[in-house]
């Protein structure tokens, strides 16, 4: 009986720890959206770039905290013929998921898949520096080498992006990175399992990760995600609100993180396109450059950061944050809030104040509105404060939420508004990610986009500098001339740069190694050495 | 009842003058920020405390209580008009026009009028006023909400055009129109009443919903639906954030009572 | 027989009729809205001209609403659903996957729903004491003052059923008319001699009452069903349940026109049918009664 007993008690062990320990090895987090894609070479959006990153296995990866390049898949690299090509030795005896053997055959595969001209990505476009395509030279199993036809500035960390997909193994999800995809519910969840064969290990010879699964549990809601993390339904939280922030702070402050400042920044422009449906004296208001630079100083950024972000922001001083080491530009410093000033420089531009309604020299009261996407709650109240400060110098802003697409088709097609509020995010540390925001000529220059000639010497003189610093392959020479767009940046203000965002975060006391980040993802950037604590002896 | 009656008439007319007098109060505010006292709780300088952009969360519900009061009642008013217009006559006439009208509510019903609330807003100029664009987000609320309660009013309608005093009534010379309005709408009353009190507070959040897509009045503006939403964010929730929703719970409560729930039958 | 067939076929003709229409109608609303055609991956700065140039053709491919009308229609016959321009997925699997989710939502909260209202409505009417229904008149009217948003925070707070927030959204809405209803039933002469001959009250209540008020009872279950897609969608939203709701609102920011004309297509047969039965029902109890 005794003997029954205690098989029947070492066979219920038997079933249950091993369940116990994998439940208690799971890392869950969520994800905002489902992700639109699982094919890594074509992903754009905060999801799928998430799963990509988790599952992908890399040739060099930007360490997020140093901002340093390390070895990843590649022992080694060269770059050589002033940008032009790139050759790397890589490691050996390294598998896919499914057993298949990584070779330079795969690095080929996964470099003329990526710059085939049907596939429009962000990962493929970083690499266009010209149309002909690069030619991939699989000199040895384990070397490789890409010729570009023109430099690509900054060319190994774009392989940070690039996953290598293997050309010989026959699942699509084999896959080189610690976690592989294993079950995909729409709407509700991503699990990810260990992938066995991953080829790191720790200083002590154990294969990583330390994790056996992830668990991406898709939701919207912040609140709700929020609750969920209280209650231990989720392990971290990447993106904190700083309400959150400061909510977790009083209930259990050793769960939250401040990085400092992250890529992020909120700013603000004004229409400039000549062909906008304006009045005329609205566009001349726009092209003054003493009118933008009397906004800006009119807008008060410490309170934008001490309301709006509870401290956890800090005013801006340009195109850069920061957080971006080697491209920040420090010698700048954010414009002062000086109403005296500001009214100062709309007196020089022909503009009168007349009982607290400022007038141009046509006579017309100055008001505009500032058009911003509906349902981001820190942008409205950001647009009601700039309302307020700009009231102090007589200037009427009308604020007018929209839905994204509508606002995107007023900045992007229709030219019709006057001035834009949103947010930029430099997923990419390097400048040359950033042409199509600077180059007159390009799409996304936001004031006034795809001009045939630049309108004005500065944009010209920002052209120039963008396309030298592109093409010249010395870090040092690259960071002067873009400094000096920076420089120009700020005194021109195109842009009205208001505030750098901290990354805020959020782990539960049993997630260990944590590491946070201002570069994303900055919560499980290190994603292969963070354990979980269990109760169960043995898990590891 | 009559007391109660005469309590709610009181209420409300108290709480539109509170809220008129609140605006023409000098030096009061609904929109001036105090910074240094964001989010702060209830004091004797801001009875209902601040919100977290430091304006004073009193002033911004009576603001939002005068504007409110008249437009959300207006529309609903409205829409149940027009429910009883439409399910009215096809419910009375029967035939083509039953069948016609019918078919119309179910379309009504199963369209997405949210791209028409897009295309009307992206009409109006930029630089209107919060309350133009309030006035018709309320508009087209009202022009959309009447289909639901038509369905009922319709199937009230077809079973009073059997009754015998109906029968009566014709019998007696009168018909079309002036039987409806005089006769059939009058006793379709609960239903109707049904639908105005019901609508108020759904127009009120539907309002706040619309915002979510900016097709409602623009900051600094406060409407009871901008201000409900506070109730979203649980880091906020104190007692005077709840003030919003009493507010409007009260002045739904008060339409109840304003409004005899008895039915006359001649 | 043959007459009762000939009558089928028209109503079944009508019914595809009207949902052809409201599928092209949907298509037209869309494509009128601001916004349609855009993508917000036009934003990022990453991506160069060519891409973005193909991106707005992609999205542009629609813009001649009858050439778009006939080549979905064409392919719906053939049994294709499209493919839905958001989630670059089939529209039909899109619609397998979410429509069970939905399904539970709604009719949790119309059971619920009308389940709450008639117990509460029920006292509310029969009770002398004004309280009693002064107090239920005013629990209703403060759920009906609150939004979903804030509702499915709460439960969600306290542990509670996700999908049974869609009942604390209806059961407002319902329980005025359903009070005023058998409230004015309750009036009738034959109910008052009825009671006065001494008749149990729920013997009135089922025999007498209830189906006096059967054609309007049957027109409001009837709307109860657009009523409670109404409320699903905020709730499916904002709690990421995966049901068509959250479609709806998901395509309609992103403009996804075939998937907004085949949801129309599908709320609009739904609605029919729903108000269909509704009628023939109110219909059946009236004859019934007479």
């Amino acid at each position: 009986m005794t003997r029954r007993y205690a098989f029947r008690l070492w066979f219920a062990l038997a079933l249950i720890t091993p369940a116990f320990s994998q439940v208690a090895d799971e890392l869950r987090f969520c994800l905002r959206s489902d992700p639109k894609t699982f094919d890594p070479l074509a992903v754009e959006d905060d999801s799928s770039e998430a799963v990509r990153y988790l599952t992908a296995g890399v040739l060099l990866r930007v360490n997020r905290v140093t901002q340093q390049l390390s070895p990843e898949l590649a022992l080694s690299w060269k770059v050589d013929r002033q940008g032009r090509q790139i050759t790397f030795q890589l490691r050996r005896n390294v598998a896919f998921s499914d057993g298949t053997p990584f070779t330079a055959d795969d690095v080929a595969f996964t470099m003329n898949r990526l710059m085939d001209p049907k596939l429009h990505s962000v990962t493929a476009d970083a690499f266009r520096s010209s149309d002909l395509p690069p030619r991939v030279s699989v000199e040895s199993p384990d070397k490789v080498s890409i010729l570009f036809a023109a430099p690509v500035s900054s060319l190994e960390r774009l392989f940070d992006q690039v996953p290598v997909l293997s050309g010989q193994s026959r699942q699509k999800t084999a896959v080189l990175g610690p976690f592989y995809v294993a079950d995909y519910k729409p709407g509700v969840e991503v699990l990810l399992q260990r992938n066995p064969n991953y080829w790191k290990t720790d200083a002590r010879g154990i294969r990583l990760p330390y994790l056996k699964s992830v668990h991406l549990i898709i939701q919207q809601s912040r609140e709700i995600e929020l609750v969920r993390f209280r209650r231990g339904e989720v392990d971290l939280v990447n993106s904190l609100d700083p309400d959150a922030f400061e909510q977790l702070t009083l209930q259990a402050p050793t769960s939250v993180y401040d990085a400092g400042p992250s890529l992020e920044s909120e700013m603000m422009w004004f229409n400039q396109v000549a062909s906008a449906p304006l009045p005329s004296y609205k566009k001349a208001w726009f092209i003054s450059r003493e009118f933008r630079r009397a906004i800006s100083e009119s807008v008060n950024r410490a309170d934008l950061c001490r309301v709006i972000y509870k401290g956890h922001a800090r005013p801006a001083e340009g195109p850069v944050s920061p957080a971006n080491r080697f491209w920040f530009n420090s010698a700048l410093k954010p414009h002062p809030h000086d109403t005296a000033s500001a009214i100062h420089r709309l007196d020089r531009d022909g503009f009168r104040l007349w009982d607290g309604t400022l007038y141009d020299r046509g006579g017309h009261p100055v008001e505009f509105s500032v058009v911003t996407n509906a349902g981001n709650r820190p942008r409205e109240r950001m647009a009601a404060m700039i309302q307020q400060d700009l009231a102090t110098v007589g200037i009427k802003l009308n604020v007018v939420t929209l839905d994204f697409p509508s606002l995107i088709e007023r900045i992007t097609r229709s030219f019709n508004y006057e001035a834009c509020l949103l947010g930029l995010t430099n997923l990419d540390l390097d400048p040359s990610a950033q042409m199509n925001v600077w180059l007159s000529s390009a799409g996304n220059h936001q004031w006034n986009p795809n001009q045939k000639e630049p309108a004005t010497a500065w944009e010209a003189e920002i052209d120039r500098l963008m396309r030298a610093q592109a093409a010249e392959p010395r870090d040092a020479a690259r960071k002067r001339l873009f400094d000096r767009v920076q420089q120009i940046v700020s005194e021109e203000a195109p842009f009205i740069y208001l505030v750098n965002k901290n990354s805020l975060m959020a782990f539960s006391r049993q997630i260990r190694n944590t590491a946070p980040a201002a570069v994303q993802p900055q919560a499980y950037w290190n994603i292969e050495v963070l354990q979980k604590t269990t109760q169960l002896a043995g898990s590891k | 009842m009559k007391l109660l009656r005469r309590l709610s008439i009181t209420l409300l007319c108290l709480m539109f003058a509170i809220a008129l007098a609140a605006d023409l109060a000098p030096g009061a505010s609904y929109s001036r920020q105090f910074r240094e006292f964001a989010n702060a709780p209830p004091s004797a300088r801001f009875p209902l405390g601040t919100d977290d952009l430091g304006r004073d969360r009193l002033m911004r519900l009576l603001h939002a209580t005068g504007i409110s009061l008249l437009l959300a009642p207006s529309a609903a008013l409205a829409s149940t008009l027009f429910a009883a217009l439409a399910g009215g006559l096809a419910g009375y006439f029967g035939g083509w026009c039953d069948r016609l009208l019918v078919r119309i509510v179910d379309l009504m019903l199963s369209l997405p009028w949210l791209f028409l609330l897009l295309a009307v807003r992206a009409l109006l100029p930029l630089n209107a006023s919060p309350l133009t664009s309030l006035v018709v987000t309320y508009g087209l609320l009202a022009a959309l909400g009447w289909a639901s309660p038509a369905r009922v009013v319709r199937a009230g309608a077809r079973q009073l055009r059997e009754s015998e005093f109906i029968f009566q009534a014709r019998a007696c010379g009168s018909g079309g129109i002036r039987l409806l309005w005089r006769q059939i709408v009058p006793n379709l009353r609960p239903v109707l009443l049904a639908q105005f009190l019901t609508s108020i507070p759904i127009f009120i959040l539907a309002e706040a919903n619309l915002g979510m897509l900016g097709l409602s009045a623009g900051e600094p503006y406060p409407t009871w639906g901008n201000l409900l939403q506070e109730l979203q964010n649980p880091s906020s929730l104190r007692l005077e954030v709840f003030a919003t929703l009493t507010a409007v719970a009260l002045s739904v409560c008060c339409f109840k009572l304003i409004f005899p729930m008895e039915v006359s039958r001649i | 027989m043959k007459n009762w067939f000939t009558k089928l076929l028209g109503q079944l003709g009508v019914l595809a009729a009207t949902v052809l229409v409201g599928g092209i109608l949907a298509g037209a609303l869309v494509r009128v809205s601001p916004g349609f055609g855009t993508d917000e991956r036009e934003l990022d700065a990453r991506l160069d001209e060519a891409s973005r140039a193909s991106i707005r053709a992609a999205r542009m491919a629609d813009r001649d609403l009858f050439r778009f009308y006939v080549r979905y229609f064409g392919s719906v016959l053939r049994g294709d659903l499209g493919m839905s321009e958001a989630f670059h997925c089939p529209i039909g699997q899109l619609i397998r996957y979410r429509a069970p989710v939905t399904a539970v939502v709604m009719a949790t909260g119309i059971v619920g729903g009308w389940a709450l209202a008639f117990a509460a409505a029920i006292p509310a009417v029969l009770c002398r004491q004004r309280f009693c229904a002064g107090s239920i008149g005013l629990l209703t009217g403060i759920l009906i003052c609150v939004p979903s948003a804030v509702l499915a925070i709460l439960v969600f707070n306290l542990g509670g059923p996700i999908r049974g927030i869609v009942v604390l959204v209806i059961f407002p809405r319902v329980f005025d008319y359903l009070r005023n209803l058998l409230r004015d039933a309750y009036s009738q002469p034959h109910i008052l001699t009825a009671r006065a001959k001494g008749l149990g009250t729920w013997r009135i209540l089922f025999r007498h009452v209830l189906p006096a008020a059967a054609p309007q009872l049957f027109a409001l279950a009837g709307v109860s069903a657009a009523m409670a897609f109404g409320a699903a969608i905020p709730i499916e939203t904002l709690c990421d349940l995966p049901g068509i709701g959250q479609l709806a609102w998901k395509a309609a920011l992103a403009r996804d026109l075939p998937v907004l004309v085949v949801l129309t297509a599908l709320i609009t047969l739904l609605t029919q049918v729903c108000n269909s039965v509704s009628d023939w029902a109110g219909r059946k109890g009236e004859a019934g009664r007479i």
